[in-house]
């Protein structure tokens, strides 16, 4: 039989409607129906927020070092919302991510519900809750006893700043009881601060005035990504860009890798990692042989320039510069040029967030480009601050056992011979204890996530595993809680009273006053208080040394006079210090070298920080996880950035697995290929693989951390380590 | 595609003798200053109570955003290689003649989708929606979101829920209002002091409020007193998809050309090169 056209079609449209009908006349539609219904009005918990009358409360965010001026939006009780304070001086109505998602962490199932005492094993998560006199009687006999056997120095406190009055509490406690290992944490900041002490003979902070540069030429800085106090930087940078793509400062970025900074400046170069002091240098040469620098301010403000000018013309020829840094040299010329004939130009420091110590050479480098162009406490300059932590406090009384223990030498190193210049050396700690295991019997932690943040994770989880008796004072159970025996929680910086310094980047400082916005939601309680309480039950000397009631009273003695003008603004703006006479350092020095053998390790690998991923203190919460890129996280696995060209030398493959090691650990990581880095480098983000927290966060990518080493500045003796070499196979 | 301008704000009489304004809320936003920071993204789910998940991070296609910042990138080899971060809202498409025919609403079967003529708001009456998931085909901007959980907050944290904005139940699809409950607030608020019309600051958006770099600038696109009238002018101003017709009343503006081009990435050659990483 032949079928014809017509026929076909009827065949079709027959079976359509035969199977139409039946399926009609079957229970499927009905079935489809109710698992529709089901699927759309079966809601067994749908929250209902309850409304209330709406008051704002006013305080200072303490997430990250910037500290911003935020609002709290509260219903009855409740905080719902936070967002910028309009017209504080710092961030003026804007806001980061980090501080928008702070309401998670003040009600997140990470924060520490009250003292509790690990059962488990070290990290496994089991804890019982206790009163808190048992908690503070626990550390007080242990504390006691440690003194009694006269080692109050194999007590160690371990915190992210020596700054402030609680910071300074925590400080004076170790000096009371006798040990003379208070840690503070350690950033750029602190290599400014040394640089400052090496040009000017004493140590000040430096402030950058963004907002009035005209020209800023970033070494690495992700200024649009959290350095400095980030919400200003950023709103700088929109200041700069408010002239509709004509005219406004030009904003130039060296940097190995298209960062965010990099993508939004005017002029982007990327020079080989680890390079940049060289590159500073060659422009400082070209600017002191075609006469461009500031001869005022040289020849009047300055000393031992002739050494320097000799070093810089000797070593540092755009010909040279460019072999180094792979910049050419009409571009070094150029850009040299542009820098210094740029009305107010500004050259910027620190990279990434400003996180990472490095080089003192390399800081010194860019810190001299400022002077040959005269800016110091210039408009849109460099400005100079007082580094004066200065509380005012009444001497502390010793005892016999503390001027023994104090008499011991550091364990981290600072201050000694081998590291004058260094306050702090926390990094070093954990190849001190896993050297000599019984050098530290107790750690103390305040508002530090030592566990996380320091370098070589592998060596700080051993060292950890040696000390008998960790106590931690943080909201969260963070990986150092995670890992400690006691935790007695300090309240959220939501819920309390703080006195906040200004935030080192600023051009004009700001210091604030943190007042509670919401009533503490856990049985938590102040650290300061808790420290105080637990020196007054060790009694003597110890107890001598706080004659204060409580923190909040300590705190209004402490800001005097300022108290009631802070209380009712939240901030003071201070002035800046006249800067010193600036001495020029001409001490030539190598390079950083990197960990490990380019034979074996032909990559090179770099942190990058992130602003969407908190890395510093505080674990990012939920709201800025979800936020990162697909090409950051996805699942457990973290990305890590690299080339094409890196792919096909090595046999990778876009967003498949590979193992990535270097001389200090080694972990699975997905491939991102961006041509958004150079050739050979690769760039891995830091923030990720926390073991503390909640699933929210713990378990998700790796710690940066965990592959890099320390490598000490051999000057400043702070880690200069801004990257390690690596290897990549696809698995 | 330009839109007929109107050129000042028009009020009309309702009812009986009760007066009120009507607006055609917008925003421009300017791409040379955002940093891709995702203040606005976070700002808007702490905003708008928008659930989140312990493996967020699987899958992009089932997120939940109603803000969201997209990452696109010339296509060039490095280093010619460049970003651009676009933050993406409800574009809120006016659509064109008296019924509009704005993209999500023309689909909708359970009338779910509601255009305001009082403000030019799209917004969706979540209790209708019986999740059919039509109006997210529809719409060319992908702005729209099915709640694929129930949405589900740790022990704890429902405390910091706004009552101004309900919690959407699982099986509905959501999206940007441009903070509608704000509008609401602010009028109240209007009407309290017996005003007719809001002030330019009164209505903001969250996002716009929290916007570091100050890329986001929202209000009355009719209003020749409100930033957005002036901006949207700009010649690097443009809206993405316009060939479409949707008429959006989100405009961005960059000084790139690319990233011009890359707006109507659709229309043949002009889109060449750009690729989404």
């Amino acid at each position: 039989m032949k079928l014809d056209r017509r026929a076909f079609i009827e065949i079709l449209v027959g079976a359509g409607l035969g199977a139409g009908a039946g399926i009609t006349f079957s229970p499927l539609p009905w079935k489809l129906t109710d698992d529709i219904s089901i699927w759309t009005q079966n809601w067994p918990w749908v929250p209902v927020p309850e409304d209330g009358r709406v008051s704002h409360a006013s305080t200072i965010c303490q997430a990250c070092p910037g500290n911003c001026g935020i609002t709290v939006r509260k219903v009855k009780d409740r905080a719902v919302k936070i967002e910028g304070t309009d017209g504080y001086p710092v961030n003026d109505g804007g806001i980061c991510p980090l501080g928008a998602a702070g309401l998670q962490l003040l009600y997140g199932p990470w924060r520490v519900p009250g003292p509790v005492r690990r059962v488990g094993k070290r990290g496994a998560g089991k804890w019982e809750q206790i009163s808190w006199d048992q908690a503070i009687s626990e550390v007080v006999s242990r504390l006691s006893a440690l003194r009694n056997q006269n080692k109050p120095e194999t007590v160690t406190c371990l915190a992210s700043s020596d700054r402030g009055t609680v910071a300074q509490l925590f400080a004076r406690f170790m000096t009371a009881y006798g040990s003379p290992n208070f840690i503070g944490g350690v950033s750029a900041d602190d290599t400014s601060r040394i640089a400052m002490s090496l040009a000017q003979g004493e140590r000040a902070s430096v402030g950058f005035d963004l907002e009035n540069a005209g020209f800023i030429l970033s070494f690495g800085s992700g200024i649009i990504e959290g350095w400095g106090s980030p919400v200003r930087s950023i709103q700088a940078y929109g200041k700069w860009r408010s002239h509709n793509g004509n005219g406004g400062p030009t904003l130039v970025q060296i940097e190995p890798r298209m960062s965010n900074t990099a993508a939004k400046a005017d002029k982007w170069y990327p020079v080989k990692p680890g390079t940049e002091a060289a590159l500073a240098l060659g422009l400082a040469h070209v600017i002191i042989k075609e006469s461009l620098y500031d001869t005022g301010f040289v020849q009047s403000a300055s000393s031992d320039f002739s050494e320097w000018r000799e070093m810089v013309l000797d070593r540092y020829a755009p010909e040279d510069v460019s072999r180094t840094t792979g910049v050419s040299a009409k571009e070094i010329t150029k850009l040299a040029r542009s820098f210094a004939k740029a009305e107010r130009p500004l050259a910027v420091w620190g990279r990434g967030k400003g996180t990472a110590p490095g080089s003192l050479y390399e800081c010194m480098a860019i810190l001299s480009l400022n002077a040959l162009v005269g800016n110091m406490n210039q408009s849109g300059g460099i400005w100079v601050k007082s580094d004066d932590n200065d509380m005012g406090w009444p001497r502390i009384p010793q005892d016999v056992v503390a001027e023994n223990g104090l008499s011991k030498a550091r364990l981290d190193g600072a201050g000694t011979d081998a590291y004058p210049l260094a306050k702090y050396r926390p990094d070093a700690l954990p190849k001190v204890i896993n050297e000599k295991p019984d050098v530290v019997q107790a750690l103390l932690v305040h508002d530090a996530d030592p566990y996380y943040t320091l370098l070589d994770s592998n060596e700080v989880a051993k060292a950890f595993e040696q000390i008998p008796f960790i106590v931690s004072f943080s909201s969260y159970f963070n990986d150092t809680a995670a890992h400690a025996d006691l935790i007695l929680p300090n309240h959220n910086y939501l819920e309390r009273w703080e006195d906040v310094p200004s935030p080192a980047s600023l051009a004009r400082p700001v210091f604030g006053l943190a007042k509670p916005a919401i009533s503490p939601q856990f049985a938590t309680r102040y650290a300061a208080d808790t420290v105080m309480t637990i020196a007054k039950k060790l009694g003597g000397a110890v107890s001598d040394a706080f004659p204060w009631k409580d923190y909040p009273s300590l705190l209004k003695q402490t800001l005097g006079e300022n108290w009631g003008a802070l209380k009712k603004s939240g901030y003071m703006e201070q002035r800046p210090e006249r800067p010193g006479r600036f001495a020029f350092y001409s001490k030539f020095q190598e390079p950083i070298e990197l960990q490990g053998s380019s034979y074996v390790y032909p990559l090179t690998m770099i942190p990058v920080e992130l602003i969407r991923l908190a890395d510093r203190t505080v674990g990012n919460p939920p709201f800025c996880t979800k936020s990162l890129e697909e090409t950051e996280l996805k699942g457990g696995d973290l990305f890590v950035q690299v080339n094409p060209k890196t792919c096909f030398d090595y046999g990778l493959a876009d967003g498949k697995h590979a193992l990535l090691e270097t001389p200090k650990g080694k972990a699975k990581v997905l491939v991102h290929a961006s041509e958004g880095i150079m050739p050979g480098v690769v760039g891995i983000p830091k923030g990720l693989g926390h073991t503390g927290y909640d699933d929210y966060l713990a378990g998700k990518g790796v710690n940066a951390n965990m592959f890099l080493g320390v490598v000490d500045d051999p000057i400043s003796g702070l880690p200069a380590t801004w990257g390690i070499r690596a290897r990549m196979v696809s698995v | 595609m330009k839109e007929e301008d109107l050129g000042h704000r028009v009020t009309q009489h309702h009812g009986e003798s009760a007066q009120s304004t009507t607006y055609k809320f917008g925003m421009v936003i300017d791409l040379d200053k955002c940093t891709g920071c995702g203040a606005c993204m976070v700002a808007c789910m702490a905003e708008n109570n928008i659930p989140f998940r312990k493996d967020d991070i699987n899958d992009k296609l089932v997120h939940n955003y109603w803000m969201r910042v997209y990452k696109i990138t010339n296509g060039l080899p490095f280093p010619d290689n460049e970003v651009c971060y676009i933050p993406r809202p409800c574009m809120h498409c006016e659509g064109s003649g008296h019924h509009h025919n704005t993209p999500c609403l023309s689909v909708c079967p359970a009338t779910v989708v509601d255009y305001d003529p009082e403000t030019g708001i799209v917004s969706q009456i979540y209790t209708r929606c019986f999740g059919c998931r039509y109006c997210m085909a529809a719409c060319p901007y992908h702005v729209r979101v099915f709640n694929w959980w129930d949405p589900k907050w740790p022990e704890g944290m429902e405390k910091y829920l706004s009552p101004d904005v309900s919690p959407r139940m699982r099986g509905v699809v959501e999206k940007c209002s441009f903070c509608y409950h704000r509008f609401q607030r602010a009028k109240d608020k209007a009407y309290a002091e017996e005003r007719a019309e809001l002030r330019e600051e009164e209505y903001q958006t969250a996002c716009t409020q929290a916007c570091p770099a100050g890329a986001i600038t929202f209000g009355d696109l009719q209003n020749p007193e409100h930033e957005v009238y002036s901006l949207k002018k700009s010649p690097n101003a443009f809206r993405l998809l316009e060939h479409l017709g949707t008429n959006p009343k989100v405009y961005y503006t960059s000084s790139r050309s690319w990233v011009q081009k890359a707006a109507d990435v659709y229309m043949g050659s002009q889109g060449k090169g750009v690729t989404h990483p």
